[in-house]
Parts: C-alpha cells; sequence; structure tokens
C-alpha cells in the first residue's frame, strides 16, 4: 500500500486537500456552517418510551409494531403542530425504545399528548358498580339483576300469557315508566314465545340482536368484586384490552368499575375524530368539550343497530350502557338515549379543551401497536445546554492545545507534522458533522463531542506510532528518507490494527445503544476512520516530502530526528561511511543468525 | 527531553532493559494487590448510582437568592418523602438541584410549578429529568450485552489477527482495567451514570487499542524466533515491550491530556456528563497503559512458553548460554539494568567499544536501497527475525 504513495506523495495530499476544499464548499455555498446541534446542548425536552406488554396478553414486540409506533407518534407530534422534532427509534426487537425530542421546555405532560396508546374500543357493559373493593357479602349483585330481569318480563306480555300482573310492575323498577315499557314492547316483537315467565338471570330477552349475550363468568365476579378503582392504575398494570374477551376494569375517573362484554366496534372503524364543543338539541352550543368521531360504513351500521338494542333497554340500567375504553380504561360509559344512525357519535366526560384535543389527535393518527411507558423524561433548559456546548468546546480546544504542545515539545519538527495532521484531521471530523447532519439527521450531543475529544488522543496515538518506528529505523542507521518508508511499512499494519479494534468498538456500542452511548460511538468511529484516511493520504505523504528537504533530511536540530534528539552520538555522515566499510561483517552475522 | 531520546535509543538496542515479562510474579502480586481492594471495596461499599439507575425525580434550576430549606419544603409539600437538595455553582451562577424519589405525575408536576414560582424563576429556565425505575436496569442490561458482543468480537479480531494466547493475554488485561477503573469509582464514592458508563465502555476500547500496539511489536520479534537459539520468546516478548516502552508513555500522555483537559474544564461550567465521563477514562487509560505493558504480554509469554516448540526453544537457549560466554555477558549488563534478558543474554561484547558504530554496521547491510526493496517484498520477514539476532552477535 506503501508502494504507490511513496514515488507520489504530492498526489495524496492534493486528494485529500480536494476532499476538504469540497467539504467547506459545500458547507458555505448551502449555508449549513454549523452541526446539528442535540437536544442537550440547545436546551428541549426528551422523552424515552419503553413498550411493555401487559399482563395477560400475548403481544410480541416486534421491529415492525415499533416502527409503525415510530410513526404514529410522530405523526401525533406534527400533529401537535411541534417544529423540529425527533422521534427515533434506539435498539431493536424486545429491547427497542422510541426517543421523542421536542424543543420546548414546558413539556412534562409530552407523553400524555403522544405515548397515550389510544386504543380504542366500544363494549357493552355487563354490569357496573361503585369503584371500591366489594367485601364478602354476595348479595349486593343480586340488585342490578332485577332490572335485567323485570324488562325481559315486559317484552314477554304480548305473546300468549294472558296473565297480566306479570306484564306490569315489576318490583324491583322504583319509577315504573310505561313509556319505555311499551316502547320496548313495540320495537321487539321478535321475543321469543316462552311463556315461562322464568325469574333466572336471561337478562337478553333480545339475544337475537347484535350484541351477543354473555353470561359473566365467576372468575370475572370475583376480579370485579376484588378491583379497587380509588387509585390510578398505570398502563402496565390495567388488563389485556383483547377484542374477543370479557373484560373488567374501570373508569379513568375511577368513580366506577365494570364487566364488559366482548368489543362491539374497534377503534380502528373510526374515521375521524375531532375536538368540539356538545351542542344541545335545540342547537345551543355548551361549554362542554367533546370529541366527534366519524365511523366507516360497516361500523355505523352495527352503531345504529347496537343503539336501538341498547335504547330498547331500562333507561340507566347495565344493559342500556356502552363504554367506550380507550387504553383498557372506561372513559365513558353513556346511557343510550336514541338511535344514533349516522355513524357520527359524540364522546364526552369531562374534557377540557386539551385533553378532547389529544384523544382527537390520537384516535385520528391510529392506535398504537404498543403500549407504552415513559421511562425516562429530560427537560434541558436552553442556558444549561449553551453551557454544556460552551464546557465541551472549550474542554476539546484545551486538549487540542495540549497534544499540540506536547507534540511540539517532544518532537519538535516532527511535532509540527502531527500539528498539521491534527489539524487536518479536526477540519475533517467538523465538516462530516455538519453534512451528515444536514443530510442524514445526525445530531451533535454532549456524548459525542466527548467521543471527539477522547479521539484526538487515539489520533495522536498514530502519528506518535509512526515516529517512533521512523525514529527506531533511524537507530538502526538509516537515513530520514529510508527510515520513512521501511517505518512507515511496519507502523501502518500497527496502525491499521489499533484502529480496527477502536472501530469494532465503537460499531458495537452504536449497535447495542444505551441512552446517550450512540452519539458517542459515533464521533468514536468516524474520527477513527478519519485517523486512518489522514495517517495514509496526509502524514506519510507529508513526511515523505519533508524527508527530501535540508531541513529535515540533514537532522536539523530542531526537526526532531537529529541525531541528538535519536540518542545516537556521532554525526550522521560517519555513521553512513561505517556503515559501508562494516558491510561484509554483517552479511556474515545474517548468516551465521 | 533528551534524555528520554537517549533512552529511547538504549531501549530499542536493548541496552537498556526492564524485565517486564521475567519479573512478572511481581506485577501480578502488585496487580492482585490492587484488584483485591477493587473487589473488596465493591462487595462492601458497592457503587454510588446516581439517578439514573435507581429512578426519581430531579429539577434542576437557577437562583440567585433560593435556599435549600425553601426548595425542600416545596418539594415535601409536592409530596416527595425523599428529599435532597443541593447547591450547584458553576461559571454561569447559582442553581439548585432538588432530587426525590419517584412521584405520580400530578406530584411531579406540583414539584416543578411550585419550585418555579417560589424562587420565581421563568419555566424555560428549568431543567427536570424524571427517571423511571426500569430505565437503570435497562440501561445495565443494555451495557452487558454491548459488552459481551463486543468481546465476542474483539476476542475473534485478536485470535485471527495474532493468535489464541494473545487474544487470552489481551483480554485479561481488560478485565484487570475495567475492575481497577470500576472499583476507584466504588473506593472514592463518585457517582455513577450513564456517561460513566459509556466511559467503561471507552475503556475497552483504549486498552484494547493500547495492547494492540505493544503486540504487533512482539509478534513482529517472535517472528521465525522458534527456528533459532538467540533468545527465548520471553525475551523476544520483553525486548518488544522495552522498545514500545517510549511510545507507550507518549501516547499515554497524549491521550490523557484531551482528558484532564475535561476533567479541568467542565466542573467550571457545571457540565457533569463531561466530568463522568472523563473521571472513568482517566482511570482507565492510566490503568489500560500499565496493563499492556505489566500484564498483558507476560500473561501472553506464559501462555506461549508452555508450547512445545517455545520449550525446546527456551532450553536451547538455556544450553547455548551455558557452554559460552555467558558469565561475562551477564557480568556486562548487569549495571544498566536486569540481566537475563534480552540485552544481558546477547551481549557477547566484542573488543570493538563503539557499540552504536557496529550495529550500524550490521544496518548497512540491510538498510541500502537493494535491502531495502527486499524487506518490501517480505515484510517484517527477514528484516525482524534475523537482523537483530546478527546485530547482537557483533556486538
Amino acid at each position: 500500500m506503501a508502494a504507490p504513495t511513496a514515488p507520489r506523495p504530492g498526489r495524496a495530499i492534493a486528494v485529500i486537500t480536494i476532499a476538504v476544499v469540497a467539504l467547506y464548499a459545500w458547507m458555505f455555498i448551502s449555508g449549513n456552517t454549523t452541526p446539528k446541534l442535540g437536544l442537550d446542548l440547545r436546551g428541549g425536552t426528551s422523552l424515552t418510551l419503553q413498550p411493555v406488554v401487559p399482563e395477560g396478553s400475548d403481544t410480541v414486540i416486534t421491529d415492525d409494531a415499533v416502527n409503525q409506533a415510530v410513526e404514529i407518534i410522530r405523526a401525533r407530534v406534527d400533529g401537535q403542530g411541534v417544529a423540529e422534532a425527533s422521534v427515533t427509534k434506539q435498539g431493536s426487537g424486545a429491547n427497542s425504545t422510541i426517543v421523542v425530542e421536542v424543543p420546548g421546555q414546558n413539556e412534562q405532560d409530552l407523553f400524555d399528548k403522544i405515548g397515550k396508546t389510544a386504543k380504542l374500543g366500544f363494549r357493552p357493559v355487563l354490569r357496573s358498580g361503585p369503584p371500591t373493593v366489594v367485601v364478602p357479602t354476595p348479595t349486593p349483585t343480586a340488585t342490578p339483576t332485577p332490572s335485567g330481569s323485570a324488562s325481559p318480563s315486559v317484552g314477554s306480555t304480548p305473546s300468549p300469557s294472558t296473565t297480566a300482573s306479570s306484564t306490569v310492575s315489576p318490583s324491583s323498577t322504583g319509577n315504573p315508566r310505561p313509556a319505555t315499557g311499551l316502547k320496548a314492547a313495540t320495537a321487539s316483537p321478535t321475543v321469543s314465545p316462552t311463556p315461562t315467565p322464568t325469574p333466572t338471570p336471561t337478562p337478553s330477552a333480545s339475544s337475537t340482536s347484535v350484541i351477543p349475550s354473555t353470561p359473566i363468568t365467576a372468575a370475572d365476579q370475583k376480579a370485579f368484586d376484588n378491583l379497587d378503582c380509588t387509585k390510578p392504575i398505570p398502563p402496565e398494570q390495567r388488563p389485556a384490552d383483547l377484542p374477543a374477551k370479557t373484560m373488567v376494569t374501570c373508569s379513568s375517573t375511577g368513580a366506577e368499575k365494570f364487566i364488559l362484554g366482548p368489543e362491539l366496534i374497534p377503534g380502528s372503524d373510526i374515521t375521524g375524530a375531532s375536538a368540539g364543543l356538545l351542542t344541545s338539541s335545540q342547537g345551543v352550543t355548551t361549554g362542554e368539550w367533546v370529541v366527534n368521531l366519524t365511523f366507516n360504513g360497516d361500523a355505523t351500521t352495527k352503531f345504529r343497530d347496537v343503539t336501538r338494542q341498547m335504547f330498547a333497554q331500562t333507561n340507566g340500567s347495565d344493559a342500556n350502557r356502552f363504554a367506550i375504553v380507550l387504553d383498557a380504561q372506561v372513559i365513558s360509559a353513556p346511557t343510550v338515549n336514541g338511535v344514533i344512525s349516522d355513524g357520527r357519535p359524540q364522546i364526552s366526560g369531562n374534557f377540557t379543551q386539551q385533553s378532547a384535543n389529544d384523544l382527537g389527535n390520537q384516535l385520528k393518527y391510529g392506535a398504537l401497536p404498543l403500549a407504552f411507558v415513559p421511562n425516562n423524561l429530560q427537560t434541558i433548559s436552553p442556558t444549561l445546554g449553551s453551557d454544556q456546548l460552551r464546557a465541551g468546546i472549550l474542554a476539546g480546544l484545551l486538549g487540542l492545545l495540549l497534544v499540540v504542545f506536547y507534540s511540539l515539545f517532544y518532537y519538535r519538527g516532527l511535532g509540527l507534522v502531527s500539528v498539521a495532521s491534527l489539524a487536518l484531521a479536526g477540519l475533517l471530523t467538523y465538516g462530516l458533522l455538519v453534512l451528515l447532519g444536514h443530510t442524514m439527521g445526525y445530531t451533535l450531543s454532549l456524548a459525542g463531542i466527548a467521543g471527539a475529544i477522547v479521539s484526538i488522543g487515539i489520533t495522536a496515538d498514530s502519528f506518535v506510532v509512526l515516529f517512533e518506528r521512523i525514529r527506531d529505523e533511524m537507530r538502526d542507521g538509516r537515513t530520514l528518507r529510508v527510515a520513512v518508508e521501511t517505518g512507515w511499512k511496519r507502523a501502518q499494519r500497527t496502525i491499521l490494527a489499533a484502529d480496527a479494534v477502536s472501530l469494532i468498538a465503537a460499531v458495537a456500542l452504536y449497535l447495542l445503544a444505551v441512552g446517550g452511548v450512540q452519539g458517542f460511538a459515533f464521533t468514536l468511529g468516524l474520527t477513527t476512520l478519519i485517523d486512518v484516511a489522514v495517517v495514509f493520504l496526509f502524514t506519510k505523504p507529508l513526511l515523505t516530502k519533508l524527508a527530501r528537504t535540508k531541513f529535515y533530511g540533514n537532522g536539523h536540530k530542531w526537526s526532531g530526528v537529529s541525531p541528538d534528539r535519536l540518542g545516537i552520538h556521532r554525526p550522521t555522515p560517519s555513521a553512513r561511511a561505517t556503515a559501508r566499510k562494516g558491510e561484509p561483517g554483517s552479511n556474515s552475522a545474517a548468516k551465521e543468525a | 527531553m533528551s534524555r528520554l531520546g537517549d533512552l529511547g535509543q538504549k531501549l530499542y538496542r536493548g541496552e537498556v532493559s526492564y524485565d517486564f515479562v521475567g519479573q512478572r510474579k511481581r506485577w501480578y502480586t502488585i496487580s492482585a494487590a490492587i484488584l483485591v481492594i477493587c473487589v473488596a471495596s465493591l462487595l462492601l461499599r458497592g457503587l454510588n448510582l446516581g439517578v439514573d439507575f435507581e429512578g426519581g425525580n430531579v429539577v434542576t434550576l437557577p437562583t440567585a437568592t433560593g435556599t435549600v430549606a425553601d426548595a425542600r419544603e416545596v418539594a415535601l409539600a409536592a409530596g416527595a418523602k425523599d428529599v435532597t437538595v443541593t447547591e450547584v455553582t458553576s461559571t454561569s451562577g447559582r442553581s439548585i438541584r432538588v432530587q426525590t424519589e419517584i412521584l405520580p405525575r400530578e406530584g411531579a408536576l406540583a414539584l416543578t410549578d411550585g419550585l418555579v414560582k417560589k424562587f420565581n424563576v421563568s419555566p424555560g429556565d428549568v431543567n427536570v429529568s424524571i427517571v423511571s425505575a426500569a430505565w437503570g436496569s435497562q440501561i445495565t442490561k443494555k451495557a452487558l450485552t454491548g459488552l459481551a458482543v463486543f468481546l465476542l468480537l474483539i476476542a475473534l479480531f485478536l485470535t485471527l489477527y495474532f493468535e489464541r494466547r494473545m487474544a487470552i493475554g489481551a483480554l485479561v488485561a481488560l478485565a484487570h482495567d475495567l475492575v481497577i477503573t470500576i472499583g476507584v469509582y466504588s473506593l472514592v464514592g463518585f457517582t455513577v451514570t450513564p456517561a460513566t458508563v459509556i466511559g467503561f465502555l471507552t475503556i475497552l476500547g483504549y486498552s484494547l487499542y493500547d495492547t494492540v500496539v505493544v503486540f504487533d511489536k512482539v509478534r513482529e520479534n517472535t517472528r521465525g524466533l522458534a527456528a533459532g537459539n538467540r533468545m527465548t520468546y520471553s525475551q523476544a516478548a520483553n525486548l518488544a515491550v522495552n522498545q514500545t516502552l517510549v511510545r507507550s508513555i507518549n501516547t499515554s500522555v497524549i491521550a490523557l491530556l484531551p482528558v484532564a483537559s475535561i476533567l479541568f474544564v467542565a466542573p467550571l461550567l457545571g457540565a457533569d456528563t463531561l466530568k463522568d465521563l472523563a473521571l472513568a477514562l482517566f482511570v482507565g487509560i492510566a490503568a489500560g497503559t500499565y496493563s499492556s505493558i505489566f500484564i498483558a504480554t507476560p500473561v501472553a509469554c506464559q501462555l506461549k512458553e508452555r508450547e512445545p516448540a517455545m520449550q525446546a526453544l527456551a532450553k536451547r537457549v538455556a544450553a547455548r548460554e551455558a557452554s559460552g560466554k555467558a558469565p561475562s555477558a551477564a557480568g556486562a549488563a548487569g549495571g544498566t539494568a536486569r540481566t537475563r534478558s534480552t540485552a544481558a543474554t546477547a551481549t557477547a561484547v566484542l573488543d570493538d567499544p563503539v557499540v552504536p558504530e557496529a550495529a550500524a554496521a550490521a544496518e548497512g547491510a540491510a538498510g541500502g536501497p537493494q535491502a531495502q526493496r527486499q524487506q518490501s517484498g517480505r515484510p517484517g520477514g527477514p528484516g525482524s527475525g534475523k537482523k537483530r539476532p546478527a546485530k547482537k552477535k557483533r556486538r
């Protein structure tokens, strides 16, 4: 490899010079003269989201699902009107996390805006109750049942039996409203003609309908009794929201708990969602915020049937309510006051303008395929950011200065070569960071700056290895011109091997990123490659050129390669003379060996 | 400084030779003692883990007048129980740092809002860090995975590039450096942060980088060694370490200078991330340089000397030494440094007192244009394996 560079050192230097010039020309023409700074250097908020699998669910965290989540979160962030936000995936598979970075500082509720799963679904209410744990007595569960069994008895009246007494007063209904009873009678004529007025809990007189009849299992009942909704339940502890199964969960306000039937309509059937103010039936706008939904065709039909059936039930009873489940919690469980046939329901329930907007956004951009929990939230003020940047730059410059000083002190003239090479490496590093920042979106973080500072040492070491080799060759009696070539021959392998280790470290760290490690690993890897380029295309060719000059070639006392500095205590010419004299002897010695 | 040049010359020639390999028991003992202290400290004192590993809320905000007591009051009012308030002063002013256990969402907001109101600062000047308990274990897990993958790759690379025994030597030295660095953290009680973990991982790279440079010379010196009877593997390796000693010193100084500048600058400006990183690097680089010389090479030699070929070589060398001018040789070299190493064994002193000239004469044979061509054809072959013994013989 040294062979082509040896005779034409000028060409290599020209190549790297042109590369640097081109890089800087691009920078100034495009106007991008500074690297893109990471959040820790300019201030902002960063949120790390960790995917979680809810208990009892067999969801697998796949790269695909995480990538999809990244897309949805990005859409949500953009929906917030945040400029210059970044959403990136780190790691892979079950170990992946999503990092969201936004410029603002007042973003402690960032997760609420963008990190909610927003898995929405409509389910029938099978049973509801107060949020507290139900203590042993099994009796209270009996209370809701009479109302359930009462209405079917109403429905059964038109058919054969003549006993009027069974039709009317179902004892438990406190205020018998004849209107409802009548409506039910007319609305569901299809009721089974079974004359037996069974008091058994068969709540679904209209079992042929769109709401599948679901008996409450003992297990569900037990879970329901033991559920305590008085404290907020974090997402990862909520039950799995499996569409085909029943679900026992709390309301998001903690005011009620529910046993819910299988999902009637999934959130994916929603085609539009927006926040708006509730308008009353008279067309007057109230102050209450709601989320307006739009269903697709299928869901519109289904929702009409569901509401029709529920409307038929006793007003206020469980069978008259459906639940809107968001992230495995009931955000609203309205009673049905009429048949909704246009497929445009409203969700109401203690919304503020902000929360209505957020929910609308979440629903509009789709549900996340995975649940996430916030893992780490950092808000850094611009003051701290610029302080850190200043510290990084100052430390880097000071470090560079110290290295330059030491190089010149120890290597004298050779030190100049080292300084020039370091300067070139520095220029290249800066230029490439700018280029990558504006083409690949690489952002320079504090850890990245640290990586660059550390690499000053590793880059300078390549020169040290080369210089020491050359000096060793000279100690063996070679002239500088020869020593540069033979020393390089050996040094280049050492440099390449050592840089390979450095590069392996950088790549391994980059791929298995830990927090800020990625930035660090990136600059470390980049500077290692730059080091190789500079040594091969600049330092070595420059030495070849300089060895031909008088100053270096004749071993000037300040050149760093004078016999005195090498510890060779004799004038160079005489050494060469003796070298010629001793030739035969050494040959025989070599044979001996 | 010219004295270091002199030393470099003498080390290179083997006139001055420090017995790094032969005295390995001494270095092992020193390292073992340090390692025992480090491990004991790790077991007894443990590490001082930062908020990123334990989980918690941290709010830092600039205030010229706010008191620690006020900040504590606000934190307690927000529902925090475990409150630590510290004052941080840097060139950009004074700020207060409030650390609590993990707070529920409302508590976290109340803490920030409360502090903002109490000290009357702009919300944009507040730095907040909320870390879940899972975060730390996740970082640790990832760091360990990274470590495992890295070690595997490196072991593979070193085995291919050098050989298995040298790879083991390098990895032993690496483990040595890591334990010492982490041990120092435990001993001094520095806080371990994610930046520190980056530092630890970087040490992996650096420690091996340094070892590779030394090993490259070892390999060069020992190539074709088994065929002759000039010196044992250990002696050749020891010469290599001596020959790269000046490089090792220079490299360490140069690598430590930027790191030291971070250590010096960062605390002044309040850049804690940099400081944490630099501290780990400083200890690690120092340990890495030490271990390349005192641990990696001796361990590799010890393993290598077990090979039958190397044992046979050692016997031949011993026989040659015993038969010949060994006594005078030992006496001649004893003055400069440890005996029984390359310098001593090879000092078959001729009457010619001008040692460098003789050496130069030897070089003349290989150093001319002709020889150079020959060398570039076969790098490291005859140039390294035979030339040097030849030179020594002349002496």
